[in-house]
């Protein structure tokens, strides 16, 4: 593309569009992005917390008690960090998308109500668990952590459930650009509620596991070549282990179902120009002045992947009128997305994979270099396909809000000046992130030392039951 | 049905304005608690209250939010395009808060305490003046039906300012009842006294302030007094009363009377704000009623509201009791 076509096109999507529209899609992409990393560790983080708990009672094991302690800790922070940021994103519906949530707050706010519930139950346990480890009896005490897993499972589909029903709307009555009759069923287990549930809940498995796992294979890496290393990292990286190829099958499936129900998000993230059968996969590339360009082929793979046939029909991008179908950019972004998500997808089912080989051959945590650095390296890959994983989803539906009834532009707000917003929201965010960094590299720090003075930290166990003169597992 | 729906919509007002409100006011107190070391003794005390409970408490504001977007959608799109300046403010500032609160504890340096514990501390103030300027900006009737209402005087207007200070005293008299009988329980006498000096002497300008707000009102928002001093003077009496016991009681009676009592009176006078104004949600132009969402909706939002009733408050309450009692420890 040329530059003088680039401005173009620039042009005229602004001339187009309200202006607060970029600032707008810009802020809630990012907090967006800032508080989904943040999901993992408060849905999944505790579920491998429970895990090391349950071990450490049930076979009297020191270390994976300690464990425990300490990711109660972490969780603790990251749970606060996501709590307030998840609150920025509830203001932000309003503030930005008053157009979304004036005309389908009725339907679209059903899930919100539910998901409130499970954050309350999932709030209260999660400090009674927190603070519970001093004076509650250890059973009772592990079992205050189990309704936060469960709340974080509930919380999540509700959500996932909300932005299911804006790629494939459902259980509504709309008249005279007014909801008129709804019906609460229909608008939270749409057609997208199942996949789009299961792949997020998996996904927040595998961040939480790989990246957990991961820090523990830096430690292992560094010479840190002791139990503690490695059951830190055996136990997240079970679980992502066995929840990797679950994600690879639901991914496939939703894919799938993709193609059938929303076809001009698949025509744009496998850059389908014009329907017909033989598709081919498209790995890589650009869209260019509305033609796929630098790519690999692969010939009739996207008929193949999607009906199992090279004569499967797929519909192209031309079939869109041509006033609501995305621009060259964003069908670039969605499909370079799609396959980093992928490609990052098989790369951890390979991990997962050799994990077990290594696993079965020696019955031991492998400590194989290589292997460490892989999963040292997983963590930061799985948090890239999770973001790759929502852009596809978000900036797929676009220019839709709600498909077929709601356009962005249609959405946004029309008062203000979102760029001041944005960014007081961007130093803002930047500082706490930052924060949570060093606040987690403080902890981290204070456990290899050793030092007895984490006994005032918050949202976790004091050191005070440990104890006195055993040795640090952590050094 | 409409109505269940506001009753619903308001419990949880009164909920974070009585919960959410005393973790405001601790915030308060810490950043009023003096120097490091001068203040170091409340403030661990503030810490150690606050720190398994912010979070479940926060949560009331998203029911609230939630509650309203999806059973007054209309009315929830007018407030957010009006008020944009003190709710997008009030966002960020819940972010500093929740953060530096969190953050600070991990920190063992006194000059890095006392940057986040700076930010907890003027964020805690900052909220709820902001969220108190929304609450005088509806109740004074200036966010228009189709919203886009003023962008500053309906947040910068006598009503605001007064429902603003109004708050952030309000947040600060329930929380220095709390920590005094929370200072009690510890049998630490020398704060239990600071506290309770500070409950009493909040006590005393809340209610200076809301006598002198009632000439505010009437000048400014003649309906909202009207519904105060009217239909809603029960509750503003109960919450007067209550607020004078618990600043007569605070040195004999028992903690939980004192605590029953503050909260009584910050409950009160929240609910007689809602009375006032029913059967409307903003102003007199739009009533409850027409601003509802679709009937199967409010059916769904009571089903969700009658599972809270079964799972979140036993849950809260276990939460709390376990506190009382000293079970949950950091």
């Amino acid at each position: 593309m040329t530059p003088a076509s680039l401005v173009a096109q620039g042009a005229t999507v602004l001339a187009a569009d309200p202006s607060q529209l970029l600032p707008a899609r810009e802020q809630m992409a990012f907090t967006l992005g800032f508080h989904i990393i943040l999901v993992p560790f408060g849905v999944a983080f505790t579920f491998l917390m429970l895990i090391a708990n349950y071990r450490g009672i049930r076979r009297g094991d020191d270390v994976a008690m300690l464990l425990a302690r300490r990711w109660s800790q972490v969780a603790g922070v990251l749970f606060a960090v996501g709590a307030v940021s998840g609150t920025v994103l509830s203001f932000e519906l309003g503030l930005l998308w008053p157009g979304l949530m004036g005309t389908y707050g009725a339907a679209f706010g059903i899930p919100f109500a539910i998901e409130g519930l499970f954050f309350f139950v999932e709030a209260i346990f999660v400090a009674i668990y927190l603070y519970g480890w001093k004076r509650m009896a250890p059973w009772p005490h592990f079992w205050t952590g189990v309704p936060v897993v469960l709340a974080g499972i509930g919380g999540t589909s509700s959500v996932v459930a909300a932005n299911g029903w804006m790629n494939q709307p459902d259980g509504f009555t709309v008249r005279d650009g007014r909801v008129v009759d709804v019906d609460p069923w229909g608008v939270i287990f749409n057609d997208a509620f199942w996949y789009e549930a299961l792949h997020m809940l998996l996904a927040a498995y595998m961040v939480a596991g790989f990246v957990v796992a991961g820090v523990y294979a830096v430690g292992l890496l560094r010479g840190r070549s002791d139990r503690y290393h490695r059951l830190g990292m055996a136990i997240p990286l079970t679980v992502a282990a066995i929840v990797t190829p679950l994600q690879i099958f639901v991914g496939d499936v939703a894919a799938r179902e993709v193609a059938r129900n929303e076809p001009a998000k698949f025509a744009a993230l496998e850059m389908v120009t014009e329907t017909g059968t033989h598709v081919p996969l498209l790995l890589g590339g650009a869209m260019v002045d509305g033609e796929p360009r630098y790519v690999i082929e692969i010939p009739s793979g996207a008929s193949l992947l999607v009906g199992y046939s090279p004569d499967t029909r797929i519909a192209g991008l031309s079939e869109i009128p041509a006033d609501v179908r995305p621009p060259d950019h964003l069908v670039t972004t969605v499909h370079l997305a799609f396959d980093v998500m992928v490609g990052i997808g098989f790369a951890l089912l390979g991990l997962a994979l050799w994990f077990a080989v290594l696993w079965w051959r020696r019955r031991t945590v492998p400590e194989n270099r290589w292997f460490l650095r892989a999963v040292a390296v997983s963590g930061a890959l799985t948090v890239v396909a999770l973001e790759a994983g929502w852009i596809v989803t978000e900036v797929g539906r676009q220019p839709w809000t709600v498909v077929g009834y709601l356009l962005t532009r249609e959405a946004v707000t029309t008062t203000g000046n979102v760029w001041l917003f944005f960014t007081a929201t961007l130093v803002l965010y930047s500082a706490v992130g930052a924060g949570t960094f060093y606040v987690l590299r403080l902890l981290r720090r204070r456990w290899r030392d050793g030092d007895a003075a984490d006994a005032g930290v918050p949202y976790g166990p004091s050191r005070a039951r440990e104890p006195v003169g055993r040795t640090e597992p952590g050094e | 049905m409409s109505t269940f729906a506001a009753v619903v919509l308001f419990v949880g007002v009164v909920a974070y304005a009585v919960l959410g409100g005393a973790d405001y006011g601790a915030g308060f107190w810490d950043l009023t608690a003096g120097g490091a070391e001068r203040g170091r003794e409340s403030r661990h005390l503030v810490d150690q209250s606050l720190a398994p409970v912010w979070e479940a408490n926060h949560v009331w504001l998203i029911f609230c939010l939630v509650m309203l977007w999806t059973g007054f959608p209309g009315a929830f799109a007018a407030i957010m395009t009006t008020l944009y300046v003190p709710l997008g403010l009030a966002a960020l500032g819940i972010v500093v808060r929740g953060s530096g609160f969190a953050f600070r504890k991990v920190f063992v340096r006194t000059e890095q305490q006392r940057v986040v514990g700076a930010a907890f501390a003027v964020s805690s103030v900052m909220t709820p003046f902001f969220l108190g300027t929304v609450a005088g900006g509806i109740a004074s009737g200036r966010v228009p039906t189709g919203g886009h209402g003023d962008p500053v005087t309906s947040w910068l207007n006598p009503t605001s300012v007064l429902g603003g200070v109004l708050a952030v005293l309000v947040c600060a008299f329930t929380a220095a009842v709390f920590l005094t009988a929370e200072a009690r329980r510890r049998e630490e006498p020398g704060l239990e006294r600071r506290f309770r000096v500070r409950a009493q002497g909040t006590a005393l300008v809340t209610g200076a302030v809301a006598l002198a707000g009632i000439a505010v009102l009437r000048a400014d928002a003649p309906r909202l007094f009207d519904g105060l001093l009217g239909r809603a003077l029960v509750l503003v009496v109960v919450s007067g009363l209550c607020g004078l016991g618990a600043l007569v009681l605070i040195r004999r009676a028992a903690p939980r009377l004192v605590q029953g009592l503050a909260v009584t009176a910050v409950g009160a006078v929240v609910a007689g704000w809602g009375v006032a104004q029913y059967p409307y949600l903003l102003g007199t132009h739009l009533s409850i009623a027409t601003a509802a969402a679709p009937a199967p909706t409010l059916v769904a939002l009571t089903v969700v509201a009658a599972a809270a009733l079964v799972l979140v408050v036993p849950s809260m309450a276990l939460l709390f009791v376990l506190q009382q009692r000293g079970r949950l420890e950091g």
